[in-house]
């Protein structure tokens, strides 16, 4: 992974004695409130429902043993000893004083960690595919990419008063798993015919409330221009995106308003004047980044195909947790391990920092001490021997991080909701909590297969229900929480929006609606190979509908 | 409100024209944009400095051509929170050339004032009780710098291979 | 329980030090308890409170001060809206747990 060198120290400890002192002025009243609050969000600290919120970034997803023992550190000393993963490889503590932020930043930096940027209207965390640089099906790894966009990034002096916040993603592989297409930028990588790489280019997506599916603005950049390409679109939305508006600031609906093309057009200008200038990046820059990524140190080997089928057939919790939480490596004889954060009534994506420092240990008797957070709130260890398997699995089960449910039902997304959130109308832990418990029978998750359930606790939409398979909104009606569902929705290379059911439901109709709507899809599906999302991209919304809220509303929506 | 200029406070030796009000004798005038259009001739006969006004909505390509008659371009940040004249300096400094004086303008505060800086403000409006120290106070606190900009600090880019 | 008009209201904030919920009692200092807060039922009181919450944005010891809805039960004051009563009592699921 990338460490810091003399200067990333030394920007990040100047950073950490600038909002010393903005504090301090804040405090003293030299500073009103809304002149602090952007320069505390560009610190990752908000003001939410009990206390100050920091987000501290894991730069796509990387994160180190060593990391993750500060984490938790700072979960003990400084909050209630446990700390929220988000869906954008951040983790979030809830119970932060403004007093000690400043500590807790300067603490961060001794393990290279910051929150810059991880709130505020300029450049956030860089995500990224968070299996890259091991997944099987890999092109070519994003992370030294990233690491080059998130400095590029950092500080910048043009982009740090942006209409509103901007999110970029990138990934290596074909198969998606950092949600590119609803970022302001999602960058994808591809091979031209002599195995070069280079960037396709995808902007305007994004969630909230006006989701959008992003549009390719250029199949294809050269690796060493993607930094003017990115500033060609950055100053093209600081200079034309819409500041009348909170809501309709985001890059989304400028692209939307101007036409892919036009907007295309103002952006080719710009970089056509910036090419090959001062942001092309030098070969030996792009050199010392990708150093920090060379793959570990493998032992050679072999898949240990046949004896992990032995292992399968005489041990069944093994075998679940195999088919479900383990993946492809590049490396043979190596697996790619995801601890899932969704055990029965957990809060998705929260750990307490016993748990962490229990993690951290097994990161490094297993994984060669790097893990990774992915954007489905989970944890994920890069480079476990196939030999060491079973026996990471039962401490992983000790801890109850071995929950068989990776892309299964019962693997939710959900935002902290009104239990924690200024924003949210409604609560979105528990709703998931009471999904968790109604389906925690492993057999039926497994029976039903892969299905994505996304819960988020306002239009905000931080819980991704506009991506997921079966999205859950919830709304304030009259002073009581309501959920509206949504079905068809993809985060993934198919990303789909997806499309209202009906009426909200209170919170406890939840769960057996969610049953009904998974019942028809048995019933409707062609064979066990066929997805929830295949089929209801087969049959439409009207059976699901008729489903849960019988004849006559479904006539109406037909 | 004080003036500082290329690091120093400085009497601000142009005076501020509201729309087509009339101009002083002699010295340096700040006008807004459409007197500039009006009356750029008048204004270049003077044989005194003259510095056009943008508001935060004019992009400053208008004025790319006139630039040569042009001696001050002062960029309004109308709230500190509208980002737009960042974007202003540097096609100012970078694309167009302009090497005259680029002062900030409105709503600045010391904590914007090593960015602006950094695209190519070298001047600056700036209120409070020691408007010279916020200054100095906020141009120290870095010294690293990950991108290049419209100023000459050299980026941790170069160096990081600088130094070989 | 007592119904109180719906004009019955308290005022809350969140501390600038901390950013701990609390709320405005009638001694003039600013409780975590939502039982101790003052009661304002009527225009006039409501004023009062919200003059006294700028006054102490101003003076740094608070932010974002406004009045919520509350009524009397069990012999304390509760929050009307779900959002303010999690605000007032914390959140309504168990952390830390896993």
């Amino acid at each position: 992974m990338y460490r810091y060198d003399e200067f990333d120290h030394q920007l990040v400890a100047e950073r950490v004695a600038q909002f010393r002192h903005q504090v301090k002025r804040r405090l003293d009243g030299q500073l009103t409130e809304d002149q602090f609050k952007p320069l505390r969000l560009m610190n990752g600290l908000y003001l939410q429902l009990h206390a100050y919120m920091l987000r501290v970034n894991v730069p796509y997803g990387v994160l180190s043993a060593h990391q993750l023992r500060k984490l938790a550190h700072i979960a003990r000393r400084y909050d209630r000893d446990y700390g929220h993963f988000t869906t954008r490889q951040n983790i979030q503590y809830n119970w932060i004083s403004l007093e000690d932020t400043a500590d807790i930043l300067a603490e961060l930096a001794e393990v290279e960690m910051n929150a810059m940027q991880s709130s505020g209207n300029c450049v956030r965390n860089i995500t990224a595919d968070p299996l890259a640089g091991r997944a099987r099906d890999e092109i070519e790894d994003p992370r030294p990419w990233c690491e080059l966009i998130r400095q590029y990034s950092i500080l910048n002096p043009e982009f740090s008063y942006l209409p509103r916040k901007f999110k970029i993603a990138v990934t290596g592989a074909p198969k998606d798993r950092a949600a590119v297409a609803v970022h302001d930028i999602g960058l994808r990588m591809h091979h031209d015919a002599h195995g070069k790489p280079g960037f396709e280019v995808i902007v305007g997506g994004g969630q909230g409330r006006t989701p959008v599916i992003g549009k390719t603005i250029r199949d294809w950049i050269e690796p060493e221009e993607i930094l003017a390409y990115i500033e060609a679109i950055l100053r093209v939305y600081n200079l034309y995106g819409r500041r009348d508006n909170l809501y309709k600031a985001r890059i989304k609906i400028l692209v939307n308003a101007l036409g892919l093309d036009a907007f295309r057009e103002l952006v080719e200008t710009e970089y056509e004047a910036m090419r090959g200038q001062a942001l092309a990046v030098p070969a030996a820059e792009q050199e010392r980044i990708a150093a920090y990524f060379q793959p570990p140190a493998w032992e050679s080997g072999s898949d240990l195909d046949a004896e992990l089928d032995t292992l399968r057939a005489a041990d069944q919790d093994f075998a679940r947790w195999f088919d479900s939480n383990v993946s492809a490596h590049k490396a043979p004889g190596y697996a790619i391990v995801t601890l899932s954060l969704k055990a029965t009534g957990q809060e998705p994506g929260d750990l307490s920092a016993d748990r962490m420092d229990a993690v951290a240990d097994l990161a490094d008797r297993y994984s060669l001490g790097e893990l990774r957070v992915t954007h489905r709130q989970n944890l994920v260890f890069t480079d476990v021997k196939q030999s060491q398997l079973q026996a990471l699995h039962r401490e992983l089960q000790a801890l109850q991080l071995a929950t068989p449910n990776i892309g299964l039902l019962t693997d939710m997304i959900a935002c902290p909701g009104l239990d924690y959130c200024a924003l949210a109308n409604a609560r979105s832990i528990p709703v998931a909590q009471d999904i968790s418990r109604h389906f925690a029978a492993a057999d039926k998750l497994l029976e039903i297969g892969e299905l994505s359930i996304n819960i988020s606790g306002c239009m905000n939409a931080c819980g991704h229900h506009h991506v997921a398979n079966i999205g859950i909104l919830g709304v304030n009606k009259k002073g009581k929480e309501f959920f509206q569902i949504t079905l068809g929705g993809a985060a993934d290379e198919s990303a789909a929006l997806g499309d209202r059911l009906g009426p909200g439901l209170p919170q406890n109709e939840l769960p057996g609606a969610i049953e009904t709507l998974v019942d028809k899809y048995l019933e409707l599906r062609t064979s066990e190979s066929e997805s929830f999302l295949e089929t209801y991209r087969r049959v439409g919304m009207t059976p699901f509908k008729t489903a849960v809220y019988g004849d006559d509303a479904a006539r109406r929506v037909a | 409100m004080a003036l500082i200029k290329n690091h120093e406070l400085t009497p601000d030796t142009y005076t501020r024209i509201a729309g087509d009000a009339e101009l002083p004798d002699q010295g340096g005038v700040l006008v807004d944009l459409q007197r500039w259009q009006d009356d750029w001739q008048s204004l270049g006969r003077r044989g005194s400095p003259v510095g056009v006004w943008l508001t935060s909505d004019q992009h400053p390509e208008i004025i790319a051509d006139d630039l040569d008659q042009i001696d001050l371009v002062a960029l309004e940040f109308p709230s500190f929170r509208d980002g737009r004249a960042y974007s202003y300096a540097r096609l100012l400094r970078d694309r167009y050339g302009f090497s005259g004086e680029l002062r900030a303008v409105g709503d600045v505060l010391p904590d914007q004032l090593l960015y602006m800086h950094r695209v190519g403000f070298d001047a600056f409006e700036l209120a409070g009780q020691d408007p010279l120290s916020d200054y100095q106070t906020a141009l120290e606190e870095f010294d690293v710098f990950y991108q290049p900009a419209a100023d000459a600090r050299a980026t941790a880019l170069r160096l990081r291979h600088a130094r070989g | 329980m007592t119904m109180l008009s719906p004009m019955t209201q308290a005022l809350t904030a969140n501390r600038l030090s901390d950013g701990r919920v609390v709320f405005l009692t009638s001694t003039g200092d600013w409780s975590a308890d939502l039982g101790a807060a003052r009661i304002a039922e009527d225009a006039i009181g409501q004023a009062e409170l919200n003059a006294i919450g700028e006054q102490a944005e101003a003076d740094c010891v608070i932010v974002g001060p406004y009045l919520i809805e509350v009524r009397e039960a069990a012999g304390t004051l509760q929050a009307v809206e779900i959002r303010e009563s999690i605000r007032a009592l914390g959140p309504t699921v168990q952390a830390g747990q896993f």
